[in-house]
């Protein structure tokens, strides 16, 4: 699938660190296949023991609803590599995560699913926050071929991406046929090493 | 003189099959270990594409994440689970992939990265990989590991090989000895609790000095296991005396001539004097002592003997609030000691710590004393072999003389996927590596630390300094 432009408004979660047990709770890992992941995204923030919604998390406030931009706290991603975690992301409706780091495994994973994971510097990032705070409605562009983020105010916001990722997100590589093409470079670096 | 390199750059120079500029490096894959959670999607894929698994003989599946600890004549009650399972014993089956299931080869049967070293596959200078981010583990042996998604999953069945960015390197220099009663699991927190839960993030470390050379292999195996807990997707130590005797003789490990040959090579792996790394952390294991976590991270740890942290002294705005939301969850008051903090549960086993040597630490501490009523503990060996091993020795026998249950191999209450778990509100004293909110369980709140520090716990009923009972 290729990554286009879109422009969404934002839900705000400021907590650092959110590891990929809270994104995805291990007990929905036992899954064979992708589907409804969505459904448990956050869930042991965003339900109760019963299974009702609680109120006061950002996902259950009707006007999040429909939005595909995560603004999240330092070093998201942490933990377990399950790729449940991008997927039960991406099951919910979100197309990018913006945060000043995100663990490694996340980061890949979520590239590998067409979820875009935005860099920024400290202060955009609490510039972004503040920007929430006053208007829950403000929206960003977000331009993955531009490589930018614009703000309501029209200024836009570069961010950085490796060139390899942003063309197979932009083109929908299949990164595995790409490598699969390979195959006599593959079958020449086993003979070599009589492996 | 030849360019001096590191450990890491030797195993990565060696493995690179193409590199297109601009491009990340297209990485020969030496071993694949496959476990059934993160694996089901990824056959499904190579089915969808009509490819077959391109070196079968370089990949080995076990069961362990969701398999129950209980007998293993008794039919498994999730259904969920029973389907991963199943579905993973065909896919082994469709792929030619070997399988050391509860039903195929049930003797080798463990967690996964209890059982490669085990069994002689995990190698000095391989590059590793699994479906899951503690592969980190493997590193012990010099061996370039790390967890990958389904997605890598896929393309590393498919063609035996990942796309890989060059991660940058960091030192983790451990000076001086470590003092009785403090063992490897301190090092790892100590370290995490010192610098953070991101500060290894795009980096491998490597772990040198003196205290990291005194190690046994399964001690280096508990410090390089928790190398994600400290951002570092793989940890390595140089392949050494230690290493080989840890190996020789092990199934899969070269015998004979090919032995000989093969330590010469993995001799040349260890980093070259004046090579150097991109950044560089340090440790005093003079310093240390046992170590415990208070938190909802594996960095909120301290000194067994210390006061939880008050996130009023916390000066970073989004820090202070991460603090106070963690002693919410964890029931806890700020300038609180934990010694003495009264616990419900004791979990013993993991790939961090489920190894013979640590059920001997335990069962050294268990000897000749009762698990207080107030305590459920668990000892859960890292694999059949372990739990075989251990019961030649009757560790089993000391476990259930002081009252621990005496479990059957598996990932059980560290990831809390197969019904051991937590219930909501209790305490554990656990040997596993993420203290995560609902890790082990939902609403069950972990203080991580060494086996030593567990069994002693679990006989005070409340979190205990085991240097008072050794």
């Amino acid at each position: 699938m290729k990554f286009t432009a879109f422009t969404s408004q934002l839900v705000p979660l400021p907590s650092e660190n959110v590891d990929t047990d809270q994104i995805i709770p291990a007990r929905f890992l036992k899954v064979t296949d992708k589907k409804g992941l969505g459904d448990n995204l956050f869930a042991d923030w965003r339900y109760d023991s019963d299974g009702a919604p609680k109120p006061e998390f950002i996902l259950n406030q009707p006007e999040m609803r429909g939005r595909h931009i995560l603004l999240a706290g330092d070093n998201f991603g942490c933990g377990s590599s399950r790729e449940h975690a991008p997927w039960a992301l991406v099951g919910y409706g979100f197309r990018a995560v913006i945060s000043t780091s995100f663990a490694d495994i996340f980061r890949n994973n979520s590239l590998k699913n067409g979820l875009l994971p935005i860099v920024v510097d400290p202060d955009t990032h609490q510039q972004l926050f503040s920007l929430v705070q006053e208007d829950p409605g403000a929206a960003l562009a977000v331009d993955l071929a531009a490589q930018t983020i614009t703000l309501p105010d029209g200024r836009p916001v570069p961010f950085p991406i490796d060139g390899f990722s942003k063309t197979c997100l932009l083109n929908g590589v299949d990164e595995i046929g790409y490598v699969l093409n390979m195959s006599d470079k593959i079958e020449a670096y086993e003979a070599a090493r009589g492996w | 003189m030849d360019k001096p390199y590191t450990l890491f750059e030797k195993i990565w120079a060696a493995h690179v099959v193409a590199q297109e500029p601009d491009s990340p490096a297209v990485l020969y894959i030496d071993l694949h270990l496959v476990h059934e959670v993160t694996s089901p999607q990824a056959f499904d894929g190579l089915r969808r594409r009509g490819a077959k698994a391109r070196r079968p003989d370089r990949t080995f599946a076990t069961m362990d994440h969701g398999i129950p600890t209980t007998p293993r004549d008794l039919p498994i009650a999730d259904p969920l689970a029973a389907k991963q399972i199943a579905q993973l014993e065909k896919n082994a089956e469709d792929f030619g992939i070997p399988l050391y299931g509860i039903r195929n080869l049930p003797d080798k049967q463990g967690i996964v990265h209890v059982i490669g070293p085990e069994l002689g596959l995990t190698q000095p200078g391989m590059t590793i990989v699994c479906g899951d981010s503690h592969t980190s583990t493997h590193g012990a042996f010099g061996a370039l590991a790390f967890g990958i998604g389904t997605s890598e999953v896929e393309m590393v069945l498919a063609t035996q090989c990942l796309l890989q960015r060059r991660p940058r390197t960091m030192r983790v220099r451990v000076d001086g000895r470590l003092q009785r009663g403090v063992g490897a699991k301190d090092v790892i927190l100590g370290l995490v609790a010192k610098y953070g839960i991101g500060a290894g993030t795009g980096h491998v470390f490597e772990y040198t000095g003196p205290a990291i050379r005194a190690l046994s292999m399964e001690e280096r195996m508990t410090v390089c296991n928790m190398s994600i807990e400290g951002g570092a997707r793989a940890g390595l130590i140089a392949p050494d005396e230690t290493t080989f005797g840890y190996m020789a003789g092990r199934e899969f490990a070269p015998q004979g001539a090919a032995w000989d040959k093969a330590v010469a090579r993995w001799r040349a792996l260890a980093t070259d004097d004046g090579a150097l790394y991109d950044a560089e952390i340090s440790l005093d294991a003079d310093g240390l002592e046992p170590m415990i976590t208070y938190g909802t991270n594996p960095g909120m740890g301290m000194k067994i003997t210390g006061r939880v942290p008050d996130p009023d002294r916390v000066a970073d705005l989004s820090a202070r609030n991460a603090l106070a939301k963690a002693l919410a969850y964890m029931g806890l008051q700020p300038d609180q000691a934990l010694l003495g903090h009264p616990i419900d549960v004791v979990f013993i086993g993991s790939c961090t710590n489920g190894r013979i040597a640590d059920l001997r630490q335990a069962a050294g501490v268990l000897k000749g004393r009762t698990v207080s009523p107030r305590v459920r503990a668990l000892v859960v060996p890292g694999s059949a072999q372990v739990k075989r091993q251990a019961e030649q020795e009757g560790l089993d026998r000391i476990f259930k003389a002081a009252g621990c249950e005496w479990r059957e191999a598996g990932c059980s209450m560290c990831i809390a996927m197969n019904g051991d778990e937590l219930a909501p509100g209790q305490y554990a004293v656990s040997t596993s590596n993420r203290n995560f909110e609902g890790r082990q369980g939902k609403g069950g709140r972990t203080f991580l630390a060494s086996p030593l520090t567990a069994a002693a716990s679990a006989v005070a009923g409340a979190v205990a300094d085991v240097r008072a009972l050794i």
